[in-house]
């Protein structure tokens, strides 16, 4: 089965790509990102500020389950209607530095629409640390013997 | 978790994760393996012990010689790594998908 959201993260980078084809047309996956409301609706943060525009800023608060509350802000470096946004992403107060976010909004079809995130961390330590592993490999080996042989078992 | 480390350091390497790609499809005696390779023979049985430590091969005895086969298994749990992080974005992607119909459905 095709999966919808792709991640490929080539070992030794110290960035990452998440691509995911959306049954909306493209003009309502950009705004999901640009609207405070919906915002708060898929991503199940408050957002505190959003000025979504070129030189704008943004911060959203998260709640985990213990009640602890979790900011995470950052810098919109451009947006261009439909097509495209750059921000940076950092989560307050923890260890993981910054990263720089570029998402590129494509038309499909009129129905249909694609979403490429480019994500660049600090390092490739502080990727992998997101990632929660060394390094990622395995599923991703393009065009592989053994990642068809992974697919067969699931 | 340190077994875990090992995997990964265990495909970190170019020739080993040849030689995974080179058995994915037959199993190899060491000697067929190391063909494969201009590396010295010993340095080709140094890769094939680490990778049988961390299980990612399996050895098997087959008359007088020793055949290395995949350890399928082993190979998914690696897959296995990256998707909780997949999980998380896809799940992600799929509430922004409904909310975004809902709100267009009601427009």
């Amino acid at each position: 089965m095709e999966l919808k959201t792709k991640v490929n993260a080539e070992e030794g980078r110290q960035d990452l790509t998440i691509t995911r084809d959306f049954e909306l047309p493209v003009a309502l996956l950009f705004k999901a990102y640009m609207e405070a409301d919906l915002i708060e609706q898929w991503m199940g943060n408050k957002v505190l500020k959003l000025e979504s525009r070129k030189h704008g800023s943004y911060q959203f608060e998260a709640t985990d389950p213990k009640g602890n509350k979790h900011r995470f802000s950052g810098t919109i470096h451009d947006v261009a209607e439909n097509t495209k946004m750059v921000r940076t992403f950092e989560m307050e107060g923890t260890p993981f530095g910054v990263q720089l976010e570029v998402y590129e909004f494509e038309q499909l079809t009129e129905h249909t629409s694609r979403l490429n995130m480019h994500v660049i961390y600090e390092s490739v330590a502080q990727r992998n640390e997101v990632l929660k592993m060394p390094f990622k490999q395995g599923i991703n080996w393009a065009h592989n013997r053994l990642e068809e042989i992974v697919n067969k078992l699931k | 978790m340190n077994l875990r480390r090992d995997v990964f350091q265990a495909i970190a390497d170019p020739t080993r994760r040849a030689i995974l790609m080179l058995v994915a499809t037959q199993s190899m005696t060491a000697g067929a393996i190391a063909a494969n390779f201009d590396t010295a023979r010993p340095t080709v049985s140094k890769h094939l012990a680490i990778l049988t430590e961390c299980e990612l091969l399996r050895q098997e005895q087959n008359g007088r010689e020793m055949y290395y086969h995949l350890n399928p298994n082993k190979m998914k749990e690696i897959a296995d790594f990256i998707e909780p992080f997949r999980k998380m974005w896809d799940d992600r992607f799929n509430k922004l998908e409904n909310v975004m119909k809902l709100y267009n459905a009601k427009k």
